[in-house]
């Protein structure tokens, strides 16, 4: 360490550090060093995306009662918990984007999410329901925004065998997409219970009586 | 002495006209034993999605010519409307809800679907393939059919 750098450093600690990191390693090789600095990448990068994976099931989504007592119980009763050949679509399925890089800005914004459960924000049923028009519509604005990606990771628009359909699915279906619309301009409550329509469609909910 | 005979008898009869009566009953799920499986019907299946069902008489509820699996119905949202309703029929290719649906029940035009109308599923149902239980006869007037 030359006294010309101990000396401007002074007592700063943190100052102190990064001199002793800067000079270059005398009792390593620089071989030691690359692996060691490529085995602990591996384990960093391993651990982060084990973390991302882990975080990334069902059963840590409904971990929290606010989601297992009321998302999961209605979407319990629809046709992505239970139908006729048994291939689930699970929470993260509709609510994780596939690609890694959509993924990690998904994650980070979850941490928000973190801090409202900490808050209580929709601890009760009430809380729930009352702030659901905000949080579905958050989902509507960002299905949207991607034409519904996550819908089309599992069904794909070109393999749909419209022999197959039922008479108003194959009109809305060949008329609606080439109208611009997205799958989730016709399939809102698909997976859950919907909030008060009134202020998205006034014509399908009574409102106020 | 006597009388208890007389009364004992009397039960005993009773007891075993009850037990003839209850053997001739039989219930909704046949003369099976408790602990038997009962027989069961398979589910029928709600037809696939086809065009408007002739009605029979003007005042009938329209038949459901589609599914509706999984649609729901309640103060927050109505499934059914978001097709049927005067916003939205034109899009959704649907017949437009019946003006009378607007009516309370003292005879108000209301802005919206009549609370009284609110739940479709009271009313309007969807089908299946089914024979008859009984036969039936009936046809619609001329004036509905089209036909002499
Ligand atoms: C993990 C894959 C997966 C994802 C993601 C997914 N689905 Fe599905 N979807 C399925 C499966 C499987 C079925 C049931 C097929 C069957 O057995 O009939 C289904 C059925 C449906 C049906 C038919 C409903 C009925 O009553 O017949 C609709 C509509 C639908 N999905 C819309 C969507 C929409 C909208 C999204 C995006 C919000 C979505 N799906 C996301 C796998 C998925
Ligand atoms: C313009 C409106 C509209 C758009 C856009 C739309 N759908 Fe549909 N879809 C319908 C209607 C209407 C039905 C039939 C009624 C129902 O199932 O409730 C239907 C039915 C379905 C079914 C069941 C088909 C059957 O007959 O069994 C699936 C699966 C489906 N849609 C998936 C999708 C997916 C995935 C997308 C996006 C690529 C999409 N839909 C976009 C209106 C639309
Ligand atoms: C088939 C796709 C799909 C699946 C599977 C799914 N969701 Fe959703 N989720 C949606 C859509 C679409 C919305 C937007 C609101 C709507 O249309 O119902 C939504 C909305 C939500 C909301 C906002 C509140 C609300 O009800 O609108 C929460 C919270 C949520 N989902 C959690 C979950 C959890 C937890 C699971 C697993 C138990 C799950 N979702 C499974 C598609 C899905
Ligand atoms: C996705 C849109 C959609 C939804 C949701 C929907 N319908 Fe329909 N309905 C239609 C269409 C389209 C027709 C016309 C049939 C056709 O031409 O294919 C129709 C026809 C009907 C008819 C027959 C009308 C006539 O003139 O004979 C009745 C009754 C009906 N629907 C009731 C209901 C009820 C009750 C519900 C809710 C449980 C419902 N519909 C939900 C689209 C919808
Ligand atoms: C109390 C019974 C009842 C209820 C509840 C009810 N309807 Fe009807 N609906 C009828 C009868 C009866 C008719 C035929 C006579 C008429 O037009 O009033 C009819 C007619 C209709 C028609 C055909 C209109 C036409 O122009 O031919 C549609 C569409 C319809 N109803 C939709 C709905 C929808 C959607 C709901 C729920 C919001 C609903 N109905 C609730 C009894 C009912």
């Amino acid at each position: 360490m030359s006294n010309k750098n101990s000396k401007e450093c002074n007592d700063m600690i943190l100052c102190r550090i990064w001199q002793v990191l800067k000079k270059p390693s005398v009792t390593y090789s620089l071989g030691t060093l690359l692996v060691v600095g490529f085995i602990s990448g591996v384990l960093f990068w391993g651990g982060f995306n084990t973390a991302m994976e882990m975080t990334n099931n069902e059963d840590f989504c409904i971990s929290c009662h606010e989601m297992e007592d009321n998302v999961y119980q209605e979407y319990k009763q629809t046709i992505h918990y239970s139908n006729r050949t048994g291939v689930r679509a699970t929470c993260p399925d509709c609510h994780v984007p596939k690609e890694w890089n959509h993924k990690v800005v998904r994650k980070i914004q979850a941490s928000n999410e973190l801090l409202h459960k900490a808050l209580g924000t929709i601890d009760t049923r009430e809380k729930f329901e009352g702030k659901r028009l905000q949080l579905a519509s958050n989902v509507w604005k960002a299905m949207k925004k991607t034409d519904s990606r996550e819908c089309r990771n599992c069904h794909n628009f070109e393999y749909m065998d419209f022999g197959e359909q039922g008479r108003r699915a194959v009109k809305a279906h060949s008329e609606g997409l080439d109208a611009g619309k997205t799958c989730i301009d016709c399939h809102k409550g698909i997976a859950h219970e919907l909030p008060d329509m009134h202020d998205v469609d006034p014509g399908s909910s009574i409102g106020d009586i | 002495m006597k009388k208890i005979t007389l009364i004992m008898a009397l039960l005993l009869t009773a007891g075993m006209s009850m037990q003839a009566i209850s053997d001739s009953v039989s219930s909704l799920r046949g003369g099976n034993d408790i602990d038997n499986d009962s027989t069961t019907t398979p589910a029928k299946k709600y037809n696939k999605d086809g065009e408007p069902i002739a009605r029979d008489y003007v005042q009938q509820p329209p038949l459901i010519p589609h599914k509706i699996t999984n649609y729901r119905i309640n103060l927050k949202s109505n499934k059914c409307m978001s097709c049927h309703s005067w916003a939205d029929y034109r899009e959704a290719g649907a017949t437009k809800i019946s003006q009378t649906h607007f009516e309370s029940r003292d005879k108000h035009v209301l802005a919206n679907v009549s609370a009284r109308r609110y739940f479709c599923t009271q009313c309007h149902v969807p089908q299946v393939d089914a024979k008859p239980l009984v036969e039936n006869e009936f046809t619609p007037i001329t004036a509905i059919s089209g036909q002499q």
